[in-house]
């Protein structure tokens, strides 16, 4: 996520970086390229233009221009403010305490509320909750329909009605969930549009019947110049208590996180990134901004590998690498160890530079299938010396992985090419990794 | 900041309908002076029309009045609307092909959410009511209910569809409509397909084989892929355009949810950048709210907001 604004900035600042003086002229020019790169990541107008003229007196002053590392301090000035902008530090929804929790979910048509309920119930099952459902969208061609299938597949009771406005289903279902001990209620509204009067009052009848503790606005992260529009009129009318942000698993830029945020003051609480129910992260305002500024979302990338990487292991490859000693056993191994981390996508995001050096790299997790199966078909030999593998092993390996010979040797070429790379690791930079450098990139 | 915050919020609350709509505001009696070009940029990409296509627009609108000698004011309006109504009448298509062979697939494709399954519900009363036979074919096996939402739009338009078991595969519906279809005597026949973001390259693969697999029944050149585009997308429409139309093609887009106060400049840019036309736009969530797209009333619906 924020992908594209983060190889932005790391142009701009590179450049920044390596000349040593900052000039005033310096900095207008590159505060006006940090203004082109916010408005192409559809960060509205106003908030731009706020935006840079607060960074410019921030920036131009004394304490930028006499430091030993102007850029540096540039950078600092950058970021900091869009730490500000996005809300300095993650917030979490109300946790489920009560008989029970209500969460209320709006927004724009097509913009996730169905899957973002069942995503938030799943989470909530996982932590022993009681979790309703509750389907308020009478009016979307089988919207009842989708959120029971979702429901089913996680095990949550739907509380539906027929023929019953919204208003009162919630009231309902609220009742229902107080005489039945339920510990969350999430309520799925159909999307509307904020100059829909008539739908907006529905929202604030639902409102009032069940006073809800969280009241969540789901919006697009692909939405451009108008999510100031609409965050403001939804936050206006309904005196919102924050915002999740969905689809950030694609190639958007953002920008509309920012303007949302600037202009309803509401915490962002929830990143929706897939379409799978547990496709759901924390938004942590630092690690964007981080994101954002191309220094990498390290803190997440460690979260996730300590769940899912054994760190002794870790150092024992690391030795073998730098010893050349790195064999396709280890490399399986490191595969499963990278599959348990979650889609790849999101992980390489995370790795400071490695957006940039994976632009137009397709990340193919069939490949990555691909390259799992034909070393499951190679022997424990064959993997721990993989120099052995000759043409009738080849030819082995292939029919019983389903692949072509010519895929093994892509995989074994590609292989060497890596061991041979990673001998040099220790003295090398993330930045500029060599095609091939990784598994997931091999075009097999 | 936080001042500022309140101020920006107070201004948009008052912000029009139509950003566009103040450009004829601001022009009128002045002269195109450094002021007014910054005021009718900052329109521009308020519109979501994005830098590129924005800078490239004013460049011409400079140039042109130069050249042209033109300083008064209405006169630069003019020409700002004939330069945008140009950008988008670059492209032309027509929307129902003269008769021909038959039938003509509309592969109907984009992102999560853009509206997709409504349109091709839209589309099919629209082409019955031009006396046209149609078919629907319910190739998002993935989404939930997706099979069933779609079931219901072909009822409310009252033309065949092909269902399809949940968890099938898309493609092998997509030829059993195409099957089906030529059997039928089709005229036209829309594919609804699943949402997909075009970062992910195997949903990406999925829809080349569906489009590879229903050539196997009817000729490319009857294929039409159509791209639909959520109006309120602000510059990702542009990936979104053109990794799509690597995939599959794409013949022609079509802009929903312009009945929102976001105003689809996104268009401009597509059609300044990429040059891909635009066929209809959505505008509700009705059955007919679907419009033949006609750059000019656009441009000028966009301009008196
Ligand atoms: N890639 C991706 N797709 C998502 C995400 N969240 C939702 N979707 C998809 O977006 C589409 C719309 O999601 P819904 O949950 O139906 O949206 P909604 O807001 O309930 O839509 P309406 O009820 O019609 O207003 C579906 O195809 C979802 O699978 C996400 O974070 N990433
Ligand atoms: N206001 C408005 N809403 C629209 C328009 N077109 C579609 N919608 C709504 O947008 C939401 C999503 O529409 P769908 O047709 O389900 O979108 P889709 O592209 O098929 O979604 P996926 O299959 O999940 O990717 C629904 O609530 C529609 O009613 C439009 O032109 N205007
Ligand atoms: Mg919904
Ligand atoms: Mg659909």
């Amino acid at each position: 996520m924020f992908g594209e604004l983060i190889d932005k900035f790391d142009d701009i600042f590179r450049t920044l970086r390596g000349s040593g003086k900052l000039s005033e002229k310096n900095i207008k020019d590159s505060l006006r390229e940090v203004r082109r790169a916010l408005l192409e990541a559809d960060v509205n107008y106003k908030v731009v233009k706020d935006f840079i003229a607060h960074v410019e007196t921030e920036a131009v002053g004394e304490k930028v221009l006499k430091s030993i590392e102007p850029g540096q301090q540039l950078v600092k000035v950058v970021h900091d403010e869009l730490v500000r902008l996005l809300g300095e530090k993650a917030e979490s929804m109300t946790p489920a305490t009560k008989f029970p929790t209500i969460y209320m979910l709006c927004g724009l048509q097509g913009s996730g509320k169905t899957t973002l309920s069942g995503k938030l119930a799943l989470l909530n099952k996982r932590k022993n909750k009681k979790v309703l459902l509750v389907a308020a969208d009478i009016y979307r061609p089988a919207a009842v329909k989708q959120l029971k299938i979702l429901a089913d597949s996680i095990g949550v009771e739907v509380f539906q009605m027929e023929n019953t406005k919204p208003p009162v289903i919630c009231e309902e279902a609220k009742r229902h969930a107080e005489k039945n001990f339920f510990d969350l209620m999430i309520i799925d509204t159909a999307g509307r549009l904020h100059i829909d009067e008539e739908l907006m009052i529905e929202l604030d009848d639902i409102k009032a019947g069940v006073a809800p503790d969280e009241l969540i606005l789901v919006a697009d992260s692909m939405t451009g110049q108008d999510a100031v529009n609409l965050a403001d009129k939804f936050h206006q009318r309904l005196k919102l208590t924050g915002v999740a942000l969905t689809k950030l698993d694609g190639d958007a830029r953002g920008g509309a996180a920012i303007s949302i945020r600037a202009v309803t003051g509401c915490p962002i609480k929830l990143v929706s990134v897939g379409e799978k129910l547990s496709d759901l992260e924390v938004f942590h305002p630092d690690r964007m901004a981080s994101r954002i500024l191309g220094m990498g979302d390290i803190v997440g990338l460690v979260e996730k590998a300590q769940g899912a990487v054994d760190l002794k292991e870790a150092a024992k490859i690391e030795e073998k690498l730098k010893k050349q000693s790195f064999t396709l056993e280890d490399f399986y191994d490191q595969l499963q160890q990278i599959k348990k981390m979650g889609p790849l996508e999101s992980i390489l995001g995370m790795i400071p530079g490695v957006g940039k050096a994976l632009k137009g790299v397709q990340i193919d997790e069939k490949g990555m299938g691909r390259v799992e199966a034909m070393i499951q078909s190679m022997t424990l030999e064959e993997r721990r010396n993989p120099n052995i593998i000759d043409g009738s092993r080849k030819l082995r390996i292939a029919s019983g992985s389903g692949n072509s010979v010519q895929n093994v040797n892509l995989l074994l070429k590609q292989f060497f090419a890596m061991q041979k790379m990673f001998k040099n690791m220790g003295k090398m930079k993330i930045k500029g990794l060599p095609k091939g450098a990784f598994p997931f990139q091999m075009n097999i | 900041m936080f001042s500022k915050l309140k101020r920006l919020k107070e201004s948009l609350a008052k912000t029009r309908d139509s950003l566009l709509g103040k450009i004829s505001q601001i022009v009128g009696g002045r002269k195109l002076d450094d002021d007014l070009i910054d005021e009718i940029e900052e329109i521009l990409l308020k519109a979501d029309l994005g830098v590129a296509a924005t800078d490239k627009i004013i460049q011409r609108l400079r140039k042109n009045a130069s050249e042209n000698n033109i300083s008064d004011s209405d006169a630069v309006y003019s020409l700002l609307k004939g330069e945008i109504t140009g950008i988008l009448s670059r492209q032309k298509a027509a929307v129902i092909s003269a008769e021909g062979a038959k039938p003509v697939v509309w592969l109907i494709t984009g992102v999560n959410g853009t509206g997709k399954t409504t349109t091709v519900g839209k589309l099919a009363h629209y082409f019955k009511s031009n006396n046209k036979n149609v078919m629907i074919a319910a190739c998002d096996t993935f989404r939930a209910a997706a099979v069933e939402q779609l079931a219901i739009w072909a009822e409310r338009s009252g033309v065949a569809f092909m269902k399809a078991q949940s968890g099938a595969d898309p493609a092998s519906v997509a030829f059993d409509a195409a099957i089906s279809a030529k059997a039928k005597n089709i005229d036209y026949l829309l594919i609804d397909t699943a949402g997909r973001l075009h970062t992910k390259a195997n949903l990406m693969e999925e829809l080349k084989k569906i489009r590879r697999v229903t050539e196997k029944v009817i000729p490319p050149e009857q294929i039409l892929s159509k791209l639909i585009i959520d109006g309120t997308t602000g510059q990702n429409a542009l990936s979104q355009v053109k990794v799509f139309t690597e995939a599959v093609g794409c013949d022609g887009l079509i802009i929903t949810k312009l009945d929102g106060t976001a105003r689809g400049g996104i268009m401009v840019a597509i059609a300044e950048e990429l040059s891909v036309p635009v066929d209809f736009i959505g505008i509700g969530e009705k059955i007919d709210d679907l419009q033949v797209f006609e750059a000019e009333s656009f441009v000028e619906a966009l301009f008196e907001g």
